[in-house]
C-alpha cells in the first residue's frame, strides 16, 4: 500500500507556540470512538476547539486560533518545543492529517509523535526556537501573507516574507515522505535477512525464546 | 570498544544496517492493548497481512474496560465495546496470547508484561503505548510506538530505526525515608524540563537506583517518556534476577542459568561514552507534587507555586499563566492545604503491590476525609488478588476507598467514567495535562503515599506530618 507523498507544499501557517502541546490535547481520548483511522479530523483539538462539545449547544470556540478567519484552511502548524509529547496515540496524527495539516514546524517533537507523522505523510520540521518565533510573528502581523512554502527535496522553507530557511531531516525520513513508501513493503524485501538473524538469535540466546 | 548497557542490547538485536543510517532492529516481544493494538491488528487484516510470530505477541484489555465489579464487554466509554470485541476477535484470529477481561492474568499492559515474565532483561519489547518504557526498570529495551510501527513489528518482527543518542542520569546519595521513585522522576523532570530527555535513550544509574526495589525502578522508568526520552533503562542486578525468576514466561532451570550469565554482562562499561550526563543528588528530593499542566510543573510538597512573571521567555510566561488559570492556583502560594475533591491510586506508574502497601500503611486506622472521593485501582488482577490475600483491600475499603478491578481506569478520560469539571484530584498517575482526567479536571501528580495522606486530610498534604 502506498502512502501520501510529500514533495512541496504551500499553505496557511497557524501559530500555536505554547510548549508541550500533548497528544491528549491534539486528540482527546474521548474523541476516539471507533476502531478506525479515518474521519478523525472532527475531534482534532476538540477540548480547545469547541464549547459545550457533545451537547445541543455545541459550537466553535471563537477564541481558539484554528477557528479564526485568518487561519481557515491552515495546513501548517507553528508549534512550541516538545510538540506532540505524551501518549503514543497515532489518532493524533490521523486527526491532523484528516483536518488537512501537512507539516508542523517546531523546535522539538515528542519522539513517538514525530515517527507517527513521518508514517502518515505529515512533515515534522525541526527549526530553532527563535526562527519558529520569527515565522509566527510574521504570520500574525499580516493575515494577508500568512503562508509558508516548503520544499522537501531541497529541505528548505520560505517564510511569509520570502526568506529561506534550511532544515534537517534524516535521509530515511525524507525518502519515506517523498516517495510515500509503505515501510512494511520495504522491510519485506529484507525478510531473508530477518529469518537468518532469527535463527542465529534463537541459537545464541535460547533463553529468550518463547515456546 | 567500551559500550553502554543500551549499546549491548541494541547491538545484539541489529538484523541489518542500511546506508541511510537506519537499521532493522529485532523485536523479541510485542505487547498489545485494546485501545491501539486493535488498530494495528485491524490494519494488518485490511492489508491481508499476518502476524509473523504469534508466540512473541501478547495482548490484554486495560484502557477501555471498566473497573467496576461485574464488568463486561459493555463499557461506560462511548464506542468502547467495539475496541474490546475487535481486539478479542483479531487477537484470536492471529493466535496471539490474549489476557482477556476475565483472565486472572489481565491487567495494565506494562504491569502484566513484567509480572508474567514476558519482559526480560536484555530483550527488546514494543507496545503501541508511550509508557512501555516502564519495562526499562528490569533492563528491557522497551519503547512505545504508534499503531503503524506496531504493525510493522507484528509483520516483520523488526522496527526500522536510527539508533538514538544516549544520556546517563546518575542518582547519587540516599533517599529520605518515604521519598520514592515517583518523587525522583518528578524532581528530574522539574529540574530539566519535560523536553529535557531530547529523544535520547536514558540509562538511570547510581547508588540510589541500585537501592530501589524492582517495582520502584519501573515507576521511575515509566515516566521517562514524560521527560521526552526515547526510553529509560536500568542495568539488571541481583534484585532483577530474583524478581524475574519463576515468572510464567521466564526461562527456567538451565535456560535461566544461561540468561543470568548474559544478564550479568548487561551494564555500561567503565568509560563508555554518553552524549550527555546529568547528576541528581537524592538528598535534595522530598515528596514532590505537580502544580500545573505538565509533569515539569513539579515542586516539593512544602514548596511555593512559581510566579510566571519571573520567567524570561514570553512563551513560557504565557504557558505558566495559562496553567495557573486552568489549575485555579495563585503564584507564590504553597500547595499544601489546597482542598481536593478526589484521590486516585492506580495506573502503570504506581499500582503495583508495593505501591498499595505503602498507601495502606498510611490508610490503616484512618478515614478518607468526608466529601473526598477516593479510588484504588490495582495494576493487574494478580496485584489485586495478592493485595486481597494480605488484607490490603480491607484497609482501603475501611478507610473509605473504592476498591476496583484492574485497568487504566481514570488515569485518562475517554468519555465514560470520570471526575467532574473543576474537580481537583491528587493522583498517582503520570500525566497532569489539561483535560487528561476529564474536561476541566485539575490533576496533581504525586506518589501513592502523598495521595493517601491527602485523601485522609482532604487537601494536598505531606504524609511526614501525619501523626502516628
Amino acid at each position: 500500500m502506498s502512502r501520501r507523498k510529500f514533495a512541496t507544499h504551500t499553505g496557511i501557517a497557524v501559530p500555536m507556540l505554547q510548549p508541550n502541546i500533548d497528544t491528549d490535547a491534539i486528540m482527546p481520548s474521548r474523541e476516539m470512538k471507533r476502531v478506525t483511522r479515518t474521519g478523525l479530523g472532527d475531534g482534532l483539538f476538540a477540548g480547545w476547539r469547541y464549547l459545550d462539545r457533545g451537547t445541543v449547544t455545541e459550537r466553535e470556540n471563537p477564541e481558539f486560533i484554528l477557528n479564526q478567519t485568518d487561519y481557515q484552511g491552515a495546513s501548517i502548524i507553528l508549534a512550541g518545543a516538545n510538540m506532540g509529547c505524551g501518549s503514543s496515540r497515532e489518532f493524533a496524527v490521523w486527526a491532523l492529517a484528516d483536518y488537512g495539516i501537512r507539516a508542523i514546524i517546531a523546535p522539538s517533537f515528542g519522539a513517538i509523535f514525530r515517527t507517527n507523522c513521518i508514517r502518515n505523510g505529515v512533515l515534522p520540521i525541526g527549526l530553532d526556537e527563535k526562527l519558529v518565533s520569527r515565522l509566527a510573528d510574521q504570520v500574525k502581523t499580516d493575515p494577508q501573507r500568512n503562508s509558508i512554502s516548503i520544499d522537501l527535496v531541497k529541505k528548505q522553507l520560505a517564510g511569509p516574507d520570502g526568506e529561506q530557511y534550511s532544515f534537517d531531516l534524516d535521509p530515511a525520513d525524507q525518502q519515506m515522505l517523498l516517495e510515500g513508501l509503505d515501510l512494511i513493503d520495504v522491510t519485506m524485501q529484507s525478510i531473508a535477512d530477518i529469518e537468518s538473524y532469527e535463527t542465529l538469535h534463537r541459537s545464541r540466546r535460547s533463553w529468550m525464546q518463547l515456546s | 570498544m567500551k559500550r553502554t548497557l543500551f549499546d549491548k542490547i541494541w547491538d545484539d538485536h541489529v538484523v541489518t544496517k542500511f546506508d541511510d543510517g537506519t537499521c532493522l532492529l529485532y523485536i523479541d516481544r510485542v505487547f498489545l492493548h485494546e485501545r491501539t493494538g486493535s488498530l494495528a491488528l485491524v490494519g494488518l487484516q485490511s492489508q491481508g497481512r499476518k502476524v509473523k510470530n504469534p508466540k512473541q505477541v501478547f495482548c490484554t484489555m486495560d484502557h477501555i474496560v471498566d473497573t467496576f465489579a461485574g464488568r463486561g464487554d459493555e463499557t461506560t466509554m462511548p464506542g468502547g465495546s467495539e475496541f474490546i470485541r475487535v481486539t478479542r476477535e483479531r487477537a484470536n484470529a492471529e493466535a496471539v496470547t490474549l489476557f482477556d477481561l476475565h483472565d486472572s492474568r489481565q491487567g495494565i499492559s506494562h504491569v502484566v508484561a513484567a509480572e508474567q515474565g514476558i519482559a526480560l532483561p536484555g530483550t527488546t519489547l514494543i507496545c503501541p503505548d508511550s509508557h512501555t518504557c516502564t519495562l526499562g526498570g528490569i533492563g528491557v529495551l522497551a519503547t512505545g510506538v504508534g499503531s503503524s510501527e506496531c504493525e510493522h513489528a507484528l509483520v516483520t518482527q523488526t522496527l526500522r530505526v536510527a539508533k538514538p543518542g544516549q544520556m546517563r542520569v546518575t542518582f547519587t546519595g540516599t533517599l529520605a525515608p518515604g521519598t520514592t521513585a515517583k518523587d525522583m522522576i518528578l524532581h528530574l523532570i522539574a529540574r530539566h524540563s519535560a523536553a529535557g530527555g531530547r529523544g535520547l535513550a536514558i540509562e538511570f544509574a547510581g547508588p540510589a537506583i541500585a537501592d530501589l526495589e524492582v517495582e520502584a525502578r519501573m515507576t521511575l522508568c515509566n515516566m521517562a517518556v514524560e521527560f521526552s526520552a526515547y526510553t529509560g533503562i536500568m542495568a539488571p542486578d541481583e534484585k532483577t534476577v530474583e524478581y524475574v525468576s519463576g515468572r510464567s514466561y521466564a526461562p527456567q532451570a538451565n535456560e535461566l542459568q544461561l540468561a543470568v550469565e548474559y544478564w550479568s554482562k548487561l551494564k555500561s562499561d567503565a568509560g563508555a561514552g554518553f552524549d550527555d550526563e546529568l547528576t541528581i543528588d537524592c538528598s535534595e528530593i522530598g515528596p514532590t507534587v505537580t502544580w500545573g499542566t505538565s509533569p515539569q510543573d513539579a515542586i516539593p510538597i512544602d514548596g511555593i507555586i512559581p510566579d510566571p512573571e519571573t520567567a524570561a521567555d514570553p512563551d513560557v510566561r504565557r504557558s505558566v499563566r495559562r496553567a495557573l488559570r486552568y489549575m485555579d492556583l495563585n503564584p507564590g502560594a504553597g500547595l499544601q492545604g489546597t482542598p481536593i475533591q478526589a484521590a486516585f491510586i492506580g495506573s502503570c506508574t504506581n499500582s503495583r503491590l508495593s505501591d498499595l502497601r505503602t498507601a495502606a500503611d498510611i490508610l490503616r486506622d484512618r478515614k478518607v476525609k468526608s466529601g473526598v472521593r477516593a479510588i484504588c485501582v490495582p495494576g493487574s488482577t494478580q496485584v489485586k488478588l495478592e493485595a486481597e490475600k494480605e488484607g490490603l483491600d480491607r484497609i482501603f475499603r475501611d478507610a473509605g476507598f473504592e476498591w476496583r478491578e484492574s485497568g487504566c481506569s481514570m488515569c485518562f478520560y475517554a468519555g465514560g467514567e470520570g471526575f467532574a469539571q473543576g474537580e481537583r484530584v491528587i493522583t498517582s498517575t503520570n500525566r497532569n495535562f489539561e483535560g487528561r482526567q476529564g474536561p476541566g479536571v485539575r490533576s496533581h501528580l504525586a506518589s501513592p503515599a502523598t495521595v493517601a495522606a491527602s485523601a485522609v486530610m482532604g487537601c494536598i498534604y505531606d504524609f511526614r506530618r501525619l501523626e502516628r
